[in-house]
């Protein structure tokens, strides 16, 4: 226990003197010496499962874990933090950080099984396929119809400006990596986002940082919708409130569907360990059935919902909206959109 | 003679080399293809990116402003998994990209121009695509180009999976190719073994010229080799024709010798001289005997190049031999026992007379006094066969075939004079008629039995 208090001590002064913003931090002690630090975007509640099975198999090796937002894990891997793994759902950040050499490669018999596009030059490895979502809040939309579209959403928000004035939330794109994503890729594939986003840009929207507040605030009826939340966290949050608060909702017209990455940065040390890590997360990557994991597999065969979108490529295609000039014409014409006071 | 290496051995390490030359010429140049259409592909797709980028150029505010196009790096993402660099200048100034990309700054391309060029950047190579083009900003145009670069890994593996497949194809073509080589030099080399079949099927004594058809490399040899056999049969001509003129001319001046000798036998009283005599008149007649055996052999061997072929009677033959050597064995109280019937043959009766003659002559000379000699003609099997049986001394130990070699002579003939042209002369006829000699001897133990065989008309 001493051990494990000072591993802590050290690791947040190791974290504070790179002045890493960590949202939350656990250590997972082992039997042994080994320990296997992994930065990553995911919340603890949501990647727990995973640890626990890493260490159930290998009892030996200590896993210490790091949240931190994606742009804020994107900037440490970049400013050489020492991490062993790199977990992020912000693929464009993920694939720069592979694309400008800050990985190293990979390759085992579970990673050669990954779909070509669940990989990249043997540097990063998806393991989840996570749709973008639409939350409800019962409670709030009692007596509307449910949208199924985005023009549907539109024409909601448009007729029932009452219901909805201050209760829209969504992702500030400015500070979230995974949000910046999202809207980057529906502005790319669809026109309705613009107009959407005038439209919420008048009911005065609520900006937030992360799925999860927001899922929070829906189901404490704060919110009355959050726009693009990650369906996996607002699944996990319904398997746990089963007050019939929430409803979660998959655009018809078009969905994005983001992989959650991995990726052994090139100041990894128990790079064997990683690796192993990895490995299990492709395995489960692959399963047929979602079973009782909190994150989806790549592969939704058991979807009823007929999501005919595949997942957003890896490729340089997603270095286009990191460019510094192509993110602040994006930023201007959002703030445009949605701050219109 | 000694073998200088085979010709078809050399003729297929010559193909199997010109081939293994091809072969690797053939792979270099796949290699080299393979690479420079990657390097193209790679060039045509980086230029297309950066030529979308430069497209979106434009001046707002007196700033540079572009965007870069999703699909400027989609498309570099749809044909390989490369690391993607980029970076756009404008003048010295970055506007955005990699800052530290090692864009060659001392010649820009001519506006609207792409130029490429290879690199090292991040631990490694890098292909580069520029444009450059002129933005009106403020004052004047200001030179923006925009530089799009990707790891060449891909290239490489593409090029090297083409030029393995072309290694393998090379290999094969040049298995084949051999293979190929060692069957032409076998066929091309199959007439010159034709006409060595052809010469060294001859009899000894076929001196004819080789009619054959020949490809035009071999007329030459075929010329000379014909040359040399004419030469050959005429200079064997020519002395079998000095040999024949010599042996006339001894005969003559040895007839008159015996003529006085007997003359002077008949006048002298004294016994020992009459024995003197006697012994000079033997040795003139076996030297006589021998120059005719070698006038005989001559005639043979020129007769039997142009055999004269006319229907013989085998049993009037022997008659007629028989009659002219019955003076020769009444001397030496032989008798001549014929038993014939008429056989037609198809032949040179001057030939067949001389060989008859020859054999019959050959048991006079070797049976001893007050003996029979049986001549048989008879037809047996659809060949002819007239045999001379003696009660002699026999053919001897030896293998009877060599008996019939020139100047060969029985191991048992001590005592007895002779050439041993005999069985040679009547052998050499038989063949040029198609028949054999058969030389045995007597069940009996005693006398040798001599078979002329031919084929029976």
């Amino acid at each position: 226990m001493r051990l494990a208090c000072l591993a802590i001590g050290l690791s947040l002064l190791a974290t504070l003197a790179m002045a890493l913003e960590v949202e939350d931090h656990r250590l997972y002690p082992g039997t042994g010496d080994r320990m296997l630090r992994i930065v990553s975007t995911a919340d603890l509640e949501v990647f727990e499962p995973y640890l626990r099975a890493f260490q159930a198999e290998r009892p030996a090796i200590s896993i210490d874990y790091t949240v931190v937002s994606s742009a804020e894990l994107h900037r440490a891997i970049r400013n050489g933090a020492e991490f062993d793994l790199a977990v992020s759902s912000a693929m464009d950040l993920q694939f720069q950080l592979a694309n400008d050499g800050f990985g190293q490669s990979y390759r085992s018999d579970s990673t050669e099984s990954l779909p070509e596009w669940a990989r990249w030059r043997d540097l990063i490895f998806a393991f989840t396929a996570e749709p973008a979502v639409v939350v409800l809040s019962a409670e709030r939309l009692a007596g509307l119809p449910v949208p199924a579209t985005r023009q549907e959403l539109i024409t909601l928000l448009r007729q029932h400006p009452e219901r909805f004035q201050g209760a829209v939330g969504t992702y500030d794109v400015r500070d979230s990596g995974l949000g910046y994503l999202f809207a980057t890729q529906e502005a790319r594939s669809t026109d309705a986002y613009w107009r959407l986003s005038e439209v919420m840009g008048r009911l005065n929207p609520q900006l937030y940082c992360c799925s999860g507040q927001m899922i929070d605030d829906v189901s404490e009826g704060r919110l009355a919708l959050a726009y693009n939340v990650l369906g996996s966290y607002a699944a996990e949050r319904l398997v746990r409130d089963s007050d019939g608060q929430l409803q979660i909702l998959r655009m018809q017209d078009f969905a994005n569907v983001i992989l959650r990455t991995a990726l052994i940065p090139t100041t990894a040390r128990e790079i064997e360990s990683a690796g192993e890590m990895i490995d299990m997360l492709a395995t489960l990557g692959l399963r047929d059935a979602p079973g009782s994991w909190t994150l989806p597999p790549l592969r939704q065969t058991g979807d009823g919902e007929g999501s005919g979108f595949g997942p957003i490529r890896l490729g340089p295609a997603l270095m286009v909206y990191l460019d510094p000039l192509n993110r602040r014409a994006f930023l201007d014409e959002w703030e445009n959109a949605l701050e219109q006071r | 003679m000694t073998a200088t290496g085979s010709i078809g051995r050399r003729l297929t390490l010559l193909l199997a080399g010109v081939a293994a030359l091809l072969s690797v010429l053939s792979w270099s140049m796949v290699t080299g293809l393979a690479w420079q259409a990657a390097e193209r592909t790679q060039d045509n797709v980086l230029a297309a990116s950066a030529t979308s980028i430069a497209e979106t150029l434009r001046s707002e505010q007196g700033e540079v402003r572009l965007e870069l196009p999703y699909s400027a790096f989609s498309m570099l993402g749809a044909i390989s998994e490369e690391r993607v660099f980029y970076n756009v200048m404008a003048g010295s100034a970055l506007l955005t990209g990699y800052e530290d990309l090692p864009v060659s700054t001392l010649a820009p391309p001519a506006p609207g121009r792409v130029s490429f060029s290879t690199s090292e950047y991040r631990g490694s190579q890098i292909r580069m695509a520029s444009v450059t083009r002129l933005v009106l900003v403020g004052t004047g145009p200001v030179p923006v180009t925009v530089t799009v670069a990707q790891t060449r890994g891909g290239v490489a593996t593409i090029a090297g999976d083409l030029s393995q497949l072309a290694a393998i194809l090379s290999v094969a073509f040049f298995v084949v190719a051999v293979a190929l080589s060692a069957f032409a030099a076998r066929a091309s080399l199959r007439p010159l073994n034709e006409i060595a079949q052809a010469v060294s099927r001859r009899g000894p004594s076929d001196l004819r010229p080789l009619r054959r058809a020949a490809p035009a490399e071999l007329a030459p040899l075929m010329t000379s080799l014909n040359r040399l056999m004419d030469r050959l049969g005429q200079s064997i001509r020519r002395s079998e024709d000095f040999i024949a003129e010599a042996a006339h001319r001894v005969r003559t001046p040895l007839a008159t010798v015996r003529a006085q000798a007997e003359i002077v036998l008949r006048s002298v009283r004294d016994e020992d001289e009459k024995q003197r005599l006697r012994r000079i008149i033997r040795a003139v007649d076996e030297s006589s005997r021998s120059a005719g055996q070698l006038l005989d052999h001559a005639t043979v061997a020129y007769r039997a190049e142009h055999l004269v072929r006319e229907p013989v009677d085998l049993a009037d033959l022997a008659a007629r031999t028989a009659a002219s050597l019955g003076p020769t064995a009444a001397m030496k109280d032989i008798l001549i026992q014929m038993d014939t019937e008429p056989v037609p043959v198809v032949g040179d009766p001057v030939l067949l007379n001389n060989a008859l003659r020859n054999v019959l002559d050959n048991a006079v000379k070797y049976s001893p006094a007050e003996t029979t000699i049986a001549l048989r003609v008879r037809a047996d099997h659809g060949e002819a066969r007239a045999t001379v049986a003696d009660e002699g001394p026999g053919l001897g130990d030896g293998p009877a075939e060599a008996l019939t070699e020139r100047f060969r002579r029985g191991s048992n003939t001590e005592g007895v004079v002779g050439s041993g042209l005999g069985l040679t002369i009547a052998e050499d006829v038989l063949l040029a008629h198609g028949g054999r000699l058969e030389l045995e001897t007597d069940h009996h133990g005693r006398g040798a039995c001599v078979s002329l065989v031919l084929p029976s008309a």
